[in-house]
């Protein structure tokens, strides 16, 4: 199809370099250098997608990132496909397929546009009142509506194929916009050599010279300046020019986040990412962010072909195309004169100019008279005709009475004024003023180290912009340490002066109408729905806000929020300032989760921690499961085991023979200096002064609450040294509870902690057999119970490294845990799982681990404690030194509730049926029969079966745990109740002869 | 129960040093990353008093400010903190051993194999880096020999700028894999 609406010879594109496209599966032509938008209105398409309640027709509004209506869905491919696109930011790319949104069965002809009728049972607040009772309606009737009818687009049901980077820069001076403001800054800042960051969202700096035709800078048509003026700064090596990019949220001490869209408007984009996350750190910033033009609200404003008078200047303009051709205009100040101008001397009809002013007058009125353009002063557009499209106008005075007429148009160019865009200047927690004169919210108090400059400052007028931004820029250069360069200040030898404008709605949307006057087109928020909002109580915005949805759309209100809080603040019979204005949030427009998430996806999405022995284990069949950012084996399934099958036999052979454990995730922290042991009297509850060097201790740690935090075996190596392990999930905040109280709390004592969790690998040999195992291997030490008893710890070689062998067991069998530098670990693995085959040992997991350990009764922190078990209350009391008169925790041990009788204590759980295992976490009560909700006195913590006893075990927290042993309790489950019986927490080897069998 | 006392090693052959992603290296246009051959290692604390001590023990003057390294002879020590340095040894020198023969009270640790070292290399090294260091790499901010116990994504590093196109990256060995693979993805987006 030809594009009969693109005007030979207007506009800056090369026409001749066209690109196709789909739209709705049809096909058209465009240019390159078009948006979307462009494209579709050079082929006369206005009509482009469904609103969200009503389903009303709509199409495109604005040439920018504010485009309420004109979302599509852009499909590149089966996994490419993005919903919610404004048809205004996608750039035309050779291939591009748009489809429309919000309509079934087709755009034209919308089944959902019955809403449209209904509209009058989807007023303001319509999900608080409607969706009240019954109750059992919810689940079978309106969550299932809600859920179908919110939202707008489709989001795409496969995994996202693209790729996102991420940056952190630095600069000394960002300036977010490139309009001619933010060039200006820009030129100033940078001749200081210091780095300075532009960013814009659009292709291309300039801003809006994009439209302004009467503009001209340094002898040059503004826009020409412009990309003059973005070259220079380009080329400079100081200056980082981002074009695309977005500066969507500001945050603490100038730190700014900027999305930048690298190959979204590339048909084929190869290897780049799609989109770069910049994270800026700036001295100063300059925030360049312009105005953004209102609309008019009148019924039936949203009528396709009813657009921004700038934006249809920009289609003419910047792309070339004619919005219309025979267009109105309808507006309250003097900008659309301007564009109804430039329309006119491009050829194309301009039918009338309504203005809502008695008696508009001024050079751009007498201009737009002197070209033959009929002027309608005083008077309103109270009607629109046509439904896919505009096609008539019906004017009337202002003040009613007679006189009304209708003209007709194909298109309607409304500008109700300008609204600064103080979003980014908001979000940095700087406060805004309403300036009464103007009828604006313009920065007031500043809280960061940036400055306003331009349009977003209400500065009206470009040589003014200009010359408040080069000012502003030099400054910002200066303020970071540089020196202000010798560049000439852009002199402006012509523009375009407008201002003022008027807010809240129009002629035939006034109080008491019934019209659909649009505030928030992409909400479907209409005047009537905010003064009803009002009428409901409703005295606030910010309720306001939520009650009526205005401003609540993805594009955040851009166009709607002061016209609706200017018909709130009339309702309510209040001045603006005093209804108050919303707040503005990060994201200034919507940016994608791949941005946000960057390279954190896949195997980037967390680290994971691997072992030095993990190669072996996954060659020898692991399965592994997840302890923190840790892999871990968890058991090792030999031919046709399933994990109940693996875990009987490894828990059997340790206890027969022996088995080999990966415990190199456990946390260890090297304690160095002549007050280590003073150090490890304080940090945990057991004396340690005492502990000869080469032998270990079990210490149990606490938070200054008294509450268990950690627990591990401590090695002491030599007076003034102590190798500590932590429990793996410990490792890094144990590392950091003692480093801080070793700096604020006890800064007097010469000791130091050093992670050495990565520096050494640790293979436990467990077993009846361990020693065997280990002994050929071992040099330099004698491993005889008398040279090296249960809790001793040794150095010496194995396998011709160096080692620090233990000698301790959480498995209740002589045992061993061989610690090796990391990069050894494999090695020395092989060697013994060599050595451990002569005597039949296993390679086993953490499962095994767990069993073994709960069948002698040991804790594991975490799991048999939650951070209100205390010592006492897990049977621990004997590693509390009694004669200790200090640790971290003493006090909070002597708190009455920690004291009291009847706490819950770690007791073990046998169950009446020995086949019965219970559930981790099942709730125990004393008497099954009581009514519902019953009395809880405890939980199950761990709960396995067990080979070796050949029955189930579990360990249990229960009130008075240690007195009721014996007593039947009992485990309510959904299917059934279990009786258990209180035991003592070893369930075997309760002599524990085993560790020196 | 055998009794087992000293006794000779029978069958003990030395264990094979096996480093984490041993020799292994990526490039993109403008950046290459390489994993480093082991280093000796020590996390080296000392109070005031002793810093002198300390220096002439290693054969290198411990850094007083923030952010600055002294090498010397193969051995190069990072300043991480108002008592802590970081010292490697590339050239076989045993720095846990030098540092015992101190008199001055200290705390010296061998880290040899808790960190793997990358080299990053090439006109977009900085870039590569910026992808996942939220520090300020500018030659200005963080000169030839600057280095910084930082972060990388979700790792802690040690960062350390050899020249002006050159770093070495120091994690713990477990997060070494997920290192490797942030910075190539940070070498491919600079080449992008």
């Amino acid at each position: 199809m030809a594009e009969s609406f693109r005007l030979p010879g207007r506009g800056r594109l090369a026409q001749a370099r066209t690109a196709r496209f789909t739209f709705d599966g049809k096909s058209y032509s465009g240019v390159a250098g078009d948006t979307l938008a462009s494209a579709l209105l050079a082929n006369g398409i206005h009509l482009v997608g469904r609103s969200f309640k009503y389903h009303r027709p709509r199409g495109i509004l604005s040439a920018g990132a504010e485009e309420p209506n004109a979302l599509v869905g852009i499909h590149r491919d089966a996994s490419r496909k993005t919903p919610n696109v404004r048809a205004t930011v996608q750039e035309l790319y050779d291939g591009l397929t748009a489809v429309s949104q919000n309509r079934w069965p087709s755009l034209g002809f919308d089944v959902g546009a019955v809403n449209d009728l209904a509209s009058p049972f989807f007023s303001a607040g319509f999900y608080y009142k409607t969706f009240m009772w019954p109750k059992a309606a919810w689940k079978s009737l309106y969550e299932p509506f809600i859920r179908s009818a919110a939202g707008l687009g489709v989001a795409p049901d496969q995994p996202d194929p693209d790729h996102y980077a991420a940056r952190f820069a630095h600069c000394e001076v960002l300036v977010l916009g490139g309009g001619a403001a933010g060039l200006a800054a820009a030129l100033a800042a940078a001749e200081s050599g210091l780095r300075v960051i532009i960013c814009d969202e659009q292709a291309e700096l300039g801003g809006s010279l994009r439209f302004e035709s009467g503009a001209a800078i340094d002898g040059q048509n503004g826009w020409d300046w412009a990309q003059a003026a973005a070259a220079r700064l380009a080329a400079m090596d100081n200056v980082r020019v981002l074009t695309r990019t977005t500066a969507f949220g500001y945050y603490l001490q100038n730190f700014v986040a900027l999305a930048e869209r690298v190959s979204d408007h590339l048909s084929s984009p190869g290897d780049l990412p799609r989109e770069r996350l910049w994270q800026v750190r700036a001295k100063r910033v300059v925030l360049a962010t312009g105005s953004i033009e209102r609309h008019m609200v009148f019924p039936d404003n949203d009528r396709p072909g009813v657009m921004l008078a700038s934006a249809a200047r920009t289609y003419l303009n910047h792309y070339g195309v004619a919005v219309g051709r025979n267009v109105g205009v309808y507006t309250a100040n003097d900008s659309a004169y301007a564009g109804a101008i430039d329309l006119k001397r491009a050829g194309v009809n301009v039918a009338a100019i309504v203005d809502l002013r008695d008696n508009p007058s001024g050079p751009m009125v007498d201009e737009a008279r002197a070209l033959g353009i009929e002027i309608h002063g005083g008077r309103g557009v109270v009607r629109v005709g046509g439904r896919l499209r505009v096609s008539s106008i019906t004017v009337k005075p202002r003040t009613g009475g007679d006189g009304e007429r209708t003209i007709a148009v194909d298109a309607l160019l409304v500008s109700a004024g300008w609204t600064p865009s103080v979003h980014l200047f908001s979000q940095s927690r700087g406060k805004v003023a309403f300036n009464d004169e103007v009828k604006r919210f313009l920065p007031g108090t500043y809280t960061q180290d940036c400055i306003s400059v331009g349009a977003c400052n209400g500065t009206d007028g470009l040589a003014a912009t200009i010359d408040e931004a080069y000012a502003a820029g030099a400054k910002a250069a200066r303020e970071a340490g540089g020196k202000a360069g010798k560049a000439a200040k852009p002199k402006v030898e012509g523009s375009e002066n407008w201002s003022r404008g008027m807010l809240g709605a129009g002629p035939g949307a006034e109080a008491g109408t019934t019209v659909k006057a649009f505030v928030d087109f992409q909400n479907d928020v209409t005047a009537k729905d905010i003064r009803q909002a009002v009428r409901e109580g409703m005295q606030s915005i910010e309720h306001v806000k939520r009650f009526t949805t205005n401003g609540m759309a993805t594009d955040q209100g851009k166009t709607s929020n002061m016209h609706g809080l200017a018909i709130a603040a009339e309702e309510l019979g209040k001045a603006i300032p005093e209804v108050g204005l919303t707040t503005f949030r990060a994201p200034y427009t919507p940016v994608t989760f791949g941005t946000i998430v960057g390279h954190a996806r896949g195997k980037l999405f967390e680290p994971t921690r691997r072992t030095p022995m993990h190669g072996w284990a996954e060659r020898n069949g692991a399965v592994f499961e997840d302890v923190g950012q840790w892999k871990r084996a968890w058991y090792f399934p030999q031919r046709g085991e399933d994990m109940h099958a693996a875990v009987n036999r490894e828990c059997v052979t340790v206890r027969k023979s022996a088995g080999l454990f990966d415990a190199s995730t456990l946390g260890k922290i090297e304690v160095v200096g002549p007050d280590a042991a003073a150090f490890m009297e304080l940090m945990y509850t057991n004396p340690w002064q005492k502990l000869e060097a080469g032998r270990c201790r079990y210490g149990v740690m606490l938070r200054e609450d008294g509450f268990i935090y950690d627990d591990g075996v401590v090695g002491r190596l030599a007076e003034d040294r102590f190798h500590v392990t932590t429990t793996t999930g410990g490792a890094a905040r144990v590392m950091n509870h003692m480093e801080d109280y070793l700096q604020t709390e006890f800064p007097h004592l010469k000791v130091w902690l050093t992670s050495i969790s990565e520096q050494w690998a640790v293979i436990a040999v467990q077993g009846p057999k361990s020693r065997d195992i280990i002994a050929p291997l071992v040099e330099g030490i004698d491993l005889s119970d008398e040279a090296m008893p249960h809790m001793s710890v040794r150095e010496g070689r194995i396998c011709g490294v160096p080692t620090r062998l233990f000698r301790m067991s959480f498995s209740g069998e002589r045992g061993f845990e061989v610690n090796v530098p990391a990069d050894y670990g494999e090695a020395v693995w092989e060697a013994l799982w060599a050595q451990g085959q002569k005597h039949d040992a296993c390679a086993y997991g953490t499962e095994t681990m767990h069993v073994l350990r709960a069948e002698k009764g040991y804790i594991i922190v975490g799991q048999d404690t939650d951070g209100t078990v205390t010592p006492n209350d897990a049977g621990l009391d004997w590693a509390v030194g009694k004669k200790k008169a200090d640790f971290v925790g003493i006090r909070g041990l002597k708190r009455p509730d920690l004291v009291a009788e009847g706490r819950r204590q770690l007791v073990g759980l046998r169950t009446r049926d020995p086949d019965v295992v219970l559930e981790e976490g099942a709730q125990i009560v004393a008497d099954p029969k009581q009514p519902v909700p019953m009395k809880m006195i405890g939980h199950v913590t761990s709960s396995y079966w067990s080979e070796n006893c050949g029955r189930s075990i579990a360990l249990a927290l229960v009130e008075g745990g240690r007195k009721r042993m014996g007593e039947t309790l009992y485990v309510p489950m959904p299917d059934r109740t279990i009786e258990v019986e209180v035991t003592g927490m070893v369930f075997f080897d309760e002599k524990g002869e085993r560790l020196n069998d | 129960m055998t009794k087992a006392g000293a006794k000779t090693v029978q069958e003990a052959v030395g264990a094979e040093r096996r480093p984490a992603l041993g020799g292994q290296d990526m490039s993109a246009r403008g950046v290459k990353v390489a994993v480093l051959p082991p280093a000796n290692r020590v996390s080296l604390r000392v109070p005031e008093e002793a810093v002198a001590s300390l220096s002439r023990a290693l054969g290198v003057a411990l850094p007083q400010k923030p952010k600055t390294s002294a090498a010397k002879d193969g051995r190069t020590v990072f300043w991480l903190g108002p008592d802590e340095w970081f010292v490697f040894d590339e050239q076989g020198g045993d720095a846990l051993a030098d540092c015992g023969k101190a008199k001055g009270l200290h705390s010296a640790v061998d880290v040899s194999h808790r960190n793997v070292a990358f080299a990053v290399s090439g006109p977009g090294a900085e870039a590569a880096i910026a992808a996942g260091c939220p520090q300020d790499l500018a030659l200005a901010a963080f000169a030839v020999g600057a280095c910084s116990r930082t972060v990388f994504g979700k790792a802690e590093i040690l960062l350390y700028r050899v020249s002006e196109q050159e770093f070495r990256v120091e994690c713990w060995r477990s997060f070494s894999g997920y290192v490797f693979g942030l910075l190539g993805e940070g070498a491919r987006d600079a080449a992008a």
